[in-house]
């Protein structure tokens, strides 16, 4: 949709805008319930290959039409080097944020199952002999 | 007019004269330029929401499953997954193809079909907003979701649940999801033996799913919600201006109606991402 596109070329490309973005979301639909194991094949939803096959597939149809929203009905495209750069580098940015952080949560998750697992193990803890606590001590003595 | 001031722009290219003012440096207006930097921190606020989201979903063992827990249809309907949020998506995608149509009709000064195309996202919009508060209606009032108690869990186990008078009921596998119902106004847990692991043959109770959950999707959800509602008045706003000509009569023309796009248009973008992490992962 750039100055050079027509009025009629422009309305034709807001159109098949319209059904790209509608056909992409749709197959991400059924991708994700192919992946819950909602069509047919049932055993899928226990299955972890499958989760980052259709996972990635998903992510990646997304950012197409992130890409697709951004460059074409907001004409991102059509501006300058320097404003496209403006507005995508602290995108990219914020984007290994994300992951970073999905690594983090990851380590969360596992140090928290490793405390319950500590928390079930008997304990072997020998108690010093040294005792602090004066009154304790005297009644020590007494006995 | 914003054709004008480019011709006057690229007569110039020197990066200083650009910046020294009274002309738009990166050859955008300066009223475009202020909405994507507005975009760009906005972008920034939606990214610490998902950042969030990220972390704390792989903190926890489990997640409830979207396609369980969005399976609703307004008229009572069940068992439909996410046919809903789908329908909400091509609301929202079609609201901001017509935005699209606004803008170009902008383009060409032609009032009534500008007035026109954002009458259509106005539409759209409210729309979306309407399905959004029949989803969280449903899921506060008859599911009992809220920001602090999440009853949509997973279960980590296989194991059998056990009826009232302690014979063996329905079987489940480690992943299947249960909602846990309130009766009288106290959660109902269900007993159930366990069937694999180290504990199998222990008798368990189901819990109530990851807080975090609710909190979650109420706030990025309802955080998009309020995003949508800014717009509709902003398309509101315009549509009454633009009918009333103000725009033929303005300097600068029909660019509040391209700027109001953009923002349309990242409303949009941003729910292309709460589709993906919320429903479709």
């Amino acid at each position: 949709m750039g100055h050079h596109l027509t009025y009629e070329e422009a309305k034709k490309f807001a159109y098949y805008g319209l059904r790209l973005l509608a056909i992409v979301t749709v197959i991400e639909v059924i991708i994700s319930l192919f992946g819950k194991g909602y069509l047919g094949w049932k055993e899928a939803y226990y299955l972890d290959w499958v989760h980052y096959i259709c996972g990635g597939i998903i992510i990646i149809l997304s950012l197409y039409k992130a890409y697709f929203i951004v460059f074409n009905f907001m004409h991102l495209g059509t501006e300058t080097k320097t404003l496209i750069r403006t507005v995508l580098l602290p995108m990219t940015l914020l984007f290994f944020a994300i992951i970073a952080f999905i690594w983090e949560g990851a380590y969360w998750n596992n140090a928290r199952s490793y405390i319950l697992q500590q928390d079930q193990l008997p304990s072997e803890r020998v108690v010093p002999d040294i005792n602090q606590d004066p009154q304790a001590g005297q009644t020590k003595t007494l006995e | 007019m914003a054709e004008k001031l480019l011709a006057e722009v690229k007569e110039d290219h020197s990066m200083t004269e650009d910046w020294s003012g009274g002309k738009p440096p990166m050859k955008a207006s300066f009223g475009k330029l202020m909405m994507w930097y507005f975009l760009v921190s906005d972008a920034f606020t939606f990214t610490g929401f998902l950042i969030a989201y990220g972390a704390l979903r792989m903190s926890v063992p489990t997640w409830p499953v979207p396609d369980f827990v969005f399976q609703s249809f307004p008229g009572g309907f069940t068992g439909l997954p996410l046919i809903f949020v789908t329908v909400m998506s091509f609301v929202l995608i079609i609201s901001s193809v017509t935005m699209v149509r606004a803008v170009q009709e902008g383009k060409r000064e032609n009032r009534k079909g500008v007035v026109f195309w954002l009458g259509m996202t106005i539409i759209g919009g409210l729309t979306f907003l309407a399905c959004q508060a029949y989803e969280w209606t449903n899921l506060i009032v008859v599911e009992n979701m809220t920001v602090f108690e999440n009853p949509f869990g997973t279960h980590t186990v296989d194991g059998v649940y056990l009826n009232e008078d302690g014979s063996d009921g329905e079987a489940f596998r480690a992943g299947d999801s249960y909602l846990v119902h309130k009766v009288n106004g106290e959660w109902d847990f269900k007993e159930f033996r366990i069937t694999s692991g180290e504990d199998a043959g222990k008798i368990a109770l189901t819990q109530l799913g990851p807080m975090t959950f609710g909190s979650l999707f109420f706030c990025i959800t309802g955080f998009h919600g309020f995003h949508v509602s800014i717009g509709v008045f902003l398309l509101i706003v315009a549509c009454v201006n633009a009918a009333s000509g103000l725009y033929d009569r303005k300097k600068t023309q029909y660019e509040t109606v391209e700027k109001i796009g953009l923002y349309w248009h990242f409303v949009d973008l941003v729910w292309v991402f709460v589709f993906l992490v919320f429903y479709l992962l």
